[in-house]
């Protein structure tokens, strides 16, 4: 028997769950509020890792930054696993247009090839770093403290292979496999690459997760999607007659204006709890994106030449007025 | 202008390959050692991450286009049934005592397995292996999340899901899948590979959620066969990726082998030890049945777990140790665990209940050589109390296993009729097990399972100091609404007003 | 021997797709359950892409099988043209 249970009016017998009403007050709460507040164990843990005996499972003094609740690293995008997922699948629609508009018309073909040249050349190389990037997060979200803060840094360590993928692709489709190759070798070997893969390297030794947020998310993808993305392939490349290559790399600049709003609000209210707190942001800041700049240089000077040094100063004093905003001033 | 040459197109492979593998290189600034540090203390030897096989080769634009249809789905029927007081479809408000220990007890378990991925995602040296871990990990957090909007209608209606979070890290029966996974969670990688991807993955996820999510479409619960499907489709991948894993370490090196058996053999039986549970849920808590612990157990235990085993055979792996003994359980451990929860039952925020005739009818044709002749009895003692108004309730202090953290509620294998306990002296303390394959565990690593937190033994300590009424207030359970026998509960009065009021013209 | 399986979904888009898995494996069995089917097949089964395009007539990618998976038993081998899942013993 089928009822028509729709019309039954019953009194509900509360609102929300227990740890969201002491948060947030008896009443109904969102899909991000329920999934993600206080869904990590914090009492009893039971063993000490077997890994590293002086921390604990779930630690949040690994960091030297120091909360009173990590819950309130929210994200303003109110991301959880739905909304994320239905957003990335959205834009994937649209790089993937993108992909077949500039393939099926033979675009690629018709760029010229000292453009096209400078395209791969700054391009396929930061397949790698993009890859360094996934590491990273996939790190801060592993040993980071609160689902609040890690479930935005795995969505971030997707996004960055996701990117790494889209480099791949924009290299197989402008220059082959051999693209790829040569993106590689210069990587490993060209001195101009050098700065950014022990930049990346040096990343990969960090295991304060919270340090590794300024570096990897702050300092180095804050320079070098602007310098990329922007200046390279937005300003210079498009302005010769390029633009396919900015159809290409769409999903990376939207991709930054959008996370740069969640890296923004994790550091303002980090930095905003205390002054130890934005002591040691200052001074991972500073430190880190000293050497993004520098590691950056070279890679510009591909696309910039002599302008190179120019632009990059360009892109550090707007970095540093980003920063000043939250509350980091550097 | 040239006639552009035909791209060749590339093969699934090919283009995986070229998209994932090989984005990784062999650092030179700092050493191997330096960058992924976790990965030689359990002593496996990898010669060549090379050699690691993806079964799905699942790029990041596939993933998230497949994942977001998964989404579209299930967020459309879960907003559906809200909206339509799904709730009142379920056979019986009984079964919801199953989707609360589902959200005390699993739920948060999706979300440690979560973590745990993202640290192997990070830890393991093979791109391959990272992402395959990556990719588990944010599954994970949607397990756990969908799991949570899926129940959290029912919190709105019902008692005993409003304090989830709290009896996580505090209530006695949910220390059993907590300290499952804090032990994964505490492992070096390769042994969290075995854990979670071997016998949480391979060996589990099939029986919690496949025969028992069947069930609960049985039972009308769309909202919970929808999470239950759609997170299955992503253990599937899981299962693969542990599966790959064992595969992989086995290939690598002979001297992995005793230590990947003594893994196997480790997690089988914690993993058989957290099953108790989903076979109790299975014969007592889906009113209307759909098959038996036994049935399921035959199926996903004998049948699939036999070719698993017969497969790795190749590498010299055997059935894991307690193989017997699981077996010579199954017929006895959904009634022992009922029987249990339903005398502790003061002390649960799910109600339990005396079976009613029909279902014994149903659970002796089920368990033909134990019920009537065990159990049977035991229910109508315990019926009888009931009757007489002088319900039973157990108010003695459960020993519980050090290891599995179980009260020892399970008997002899060979001996139905008493309880097996074990014993282990160690440092001048004694410690006790609820069977061999607990007893084993820790004797291999007692370091480890000396810090177990025991439940039991904080009830003697500050805050609670003893008192039953302080422990209630602590674990965030209110007495006369969230514990007790199902008959005479509020869940019971007021889903049967609402059915009326569903069903007739007011 | 050891039989793999795999169970998918009883819903709209997954009849075709067992009827093509039925077709190209004779020997495997349909086990239908509440909102489940399984599908059982002694040693392997193979899941070709071209007999489910025939039978839901449109371009099928083997990867969308994840959407309405359930489960499965077995080593699993993809690339674009077949699914397959075997048991080596
Ligand atoms: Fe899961
Ligand atoms: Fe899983
Ligand atoms: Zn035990």
């Amino acid at each position: 028997m089928q009822i028509d249970l729709r019309t039954v009016s019953i009194k509900q017998q509360r609102n929300t769950f227990d740890h969201l009403a002491r948060r947030f007050g008896d009443k109904p709460a969102s899909r991000y509020q329920e999934g993600s507040y206080d869904i990590q164990a914090t009492e009893n843990l039971h063993y000490r890792p077997t890994w590293d005996p002086d921390q604990l499972i779930y630690d949040a003094s690994i960091t030297k930054i120091v909360m009173a609740d990590w819950y309130a690293l929210k994200d303003p995008r109110q991301y959880f696993y739905n909304n994320y997922t239905l957003a990335r699948a959205r834009q994937q629609e649209t790089a993937e247009a993108n992909f077949s508009f500039v393939e099926s018309r033979g675009l690629a073909d018709m760029l010229p090839d000292e453009l096209k040249q400078i395209a791969l050349d700054v391009l396929v190389p930061l397949r790698h770093a993009a890859w360094g990037a996934n590491m990273n997060n996939s790190f801060i979200s592993g040993y980071g403290y609160a689902a609040i803060f890690t479930q935005a840094c795995m969505f971030h360590a997707m996004d960055n292979l996701g990117i790494a993928q889209y480099l791949s692709r924009l290299g197989l489709l402008l220059g082959d496999q051999e693209a790829l190759t040569e993106g590689k070798t210069a990587w490993l070997d060209d001195e101009a690459w050098q700065p950014m893969r022990r930049y990346i390297e040096d990343c990969l030794v960090v295991r304060d997760p919270f340090e590794l947020f300024v570096a990897q998310n702050v300092a180095l993808d804050g320079l070098l999607y602007p310098l990329v993305y922007e200046r390279i392939v937005d300003g210079y490349l498009s302005a010769k007659g390029a633009s396919a290559v900015a159809m290409l790399c769409q999903f990376m600049n939207d991709w930054f204006d959008e996370t740069r709003k969640w890296v923004d609000a994790v550091m303002k209210v980090a930095a905003a709890e205390s002054e130890h707190n934005r002591a040691i942001l200052q001074e991972w800041t500073e430190k880190w994106s000293g050497r993004a700049a520098a590691a950056m240089l070279p890679v510009v000077r591909k696309a910039l030449g002599a302008d190179a040094d120019e632009v990059v100063g360009e892109e550090v004093a707007a970095f540093k007025a980003r920063l000043k905003k939250v509350g980091v001033d550097i | 202008m040239d006639m552009q040459v035909a791209k060749k197109k590339l093969s699934l492979k090919e283009k995986y390959k070229l998209l994932t593998r090989d984005l990784g290189w062999d650092t030179t600034y700092h050493t191997k050692d330096e960058v992924f540090p976790y990965v030689q203390y359990e002593g496996i030897k990898i010669h060549d991450w090379d050699k690691w096989e993806d079964p799905f080769r699942l790029t990041m634009d596939s993933y998230w286009k497949y994942q977001a249809e998964k989404e579209r789905k299930f967020y459309a029927i879960i907003d559906a049934h809200a909206q339509n007081n799904g709730h009142l479809n379920i056979t019986d408000a009984r079964y919801l005592s199953a989707l609360k220990i589902f959200l005390q007890a699993i739920s948060p378990g999706e979300y440690a397995a979560g973590k745990g991925f993202a640290r192997m995602g990070r830890e393991f040296p093979g791109v391959g292996t990272q992402v395959a871990c990556q990719m588990q990990s944010i599954d994970e957090i949607r397990h756990a999340q969908t799991q949570i909007h899926a129940l959290s209608n029912y919190n709105k209606f019902y008692n005993g899901f409003h304090a989830f979070a709290d009896a996580r890290d505090r209530m006695w029966y949910c220390t059993l899948p907590r300290s499952f996974f804090d032990d994964a969670l505490s492992s070096g990688p390769f042994e969290f590979m075995i854990a979670i991807g071997f016998s949480f993955e391979y060996v589990l996820t099939n029986l919690l959620f496949v025969p028992f999510m069947s069930g609960a479409a049985y039972n009308g619960d769309m909202a919970t066969v929808t999470f239950g499907f759609s997170a299955q489709s992503d253990e599937a991948r899981h299962m693969t990726l542990g599966l790959e894993c064992i595969k992989f370490m086995l290939e690598q090196d002979p001297a992995n082998l005793p230590i990947v058996q003594g893994w196997i053999d480790k997690w089988f039986w914690r993993g058989f030890r957290l099953l108790g549970v989903v076979g109790t849920m299975m014969d007592y808590m889906l009113p209307k049945r759909v098959m038996s612990w036994r049935e399921a157990w035959n199926i996903y235990g004998v049948e699939n777990g036999g070719a698993l085993f017969r497969d790795l055979a190749r590498y010299g792996i055997r059935p894991p140790k307690g193989w017997d003994d699981a077996e010579k359980g199954i017929d006895h451990m959904s009634h022992q665990f009922m029987l249990a929860l339903y005398q502790y039952n003061f002390g649960t925020a799910f109600h339990s209940w005396i079976p009613s005739e029909d279902e014994m009818e149903w659970l002796s044709k089920k368990y033909p050589e134990t019920f009537d002749k065990y159990y049977r009895p035991r229910w109508a003692h315990l019926s009888k109390l009931k009757a007489a108004g002088t319900p039973f309730a157990n108010m003695g202090l459960a020993k519980l296993c050090q290891t599995c953290q179980i009260p020892t509620v399970f008997t002899e294998p060979d001996d139905p009729t008493s309880i097996c306990q074990r014993e282990t002296e160690y440092k001048g303390e004694k410690y006790h097990f609820c069977s061999d394959g607990c007893q084993h565990i820790f004797e291999n690593e007692p370091e480890k399972y000396i810090q177990a937190w025991l439940p039991m033994q904080q009830l003697f300590q500050a805050p609670i100091n003893g008192d039953l009424g302080a422990w209630m207030n602590w674990v965030s359970l209110i007495p006369g609404k969230d514990n007790g026998d199902f008959d005479g509960s509020e869940d019971e009065r007021n889903f049967a007003a609402w059915r009326q009021q569903a069903t007739s013209n007011q | 021997m050891s039989t793999v399986f795999i169970a998918l979904q009883a819903n709209e888009d997954t009849r075709p797709i067992i009827d093509a898995i039925v077709q190209d494996n004779p020997t495997a069995t349909v086990n239908r359950q509440p909102a489940m089917v399984k599908i059982d097949v002694p040693g392997s089964m193979t899941i070709k892409r071209e007999t489910i395009e025939e039978h839901i007539g449109r371009a099928y990618d083997l990867q969308e099988l994840q959407i309405n998976l359930i489960t499965l038993s077995g080593n699993v081998d993809e690339d674009e043209d077949s699914f397959t899942l075997r048991w080596n013993s």
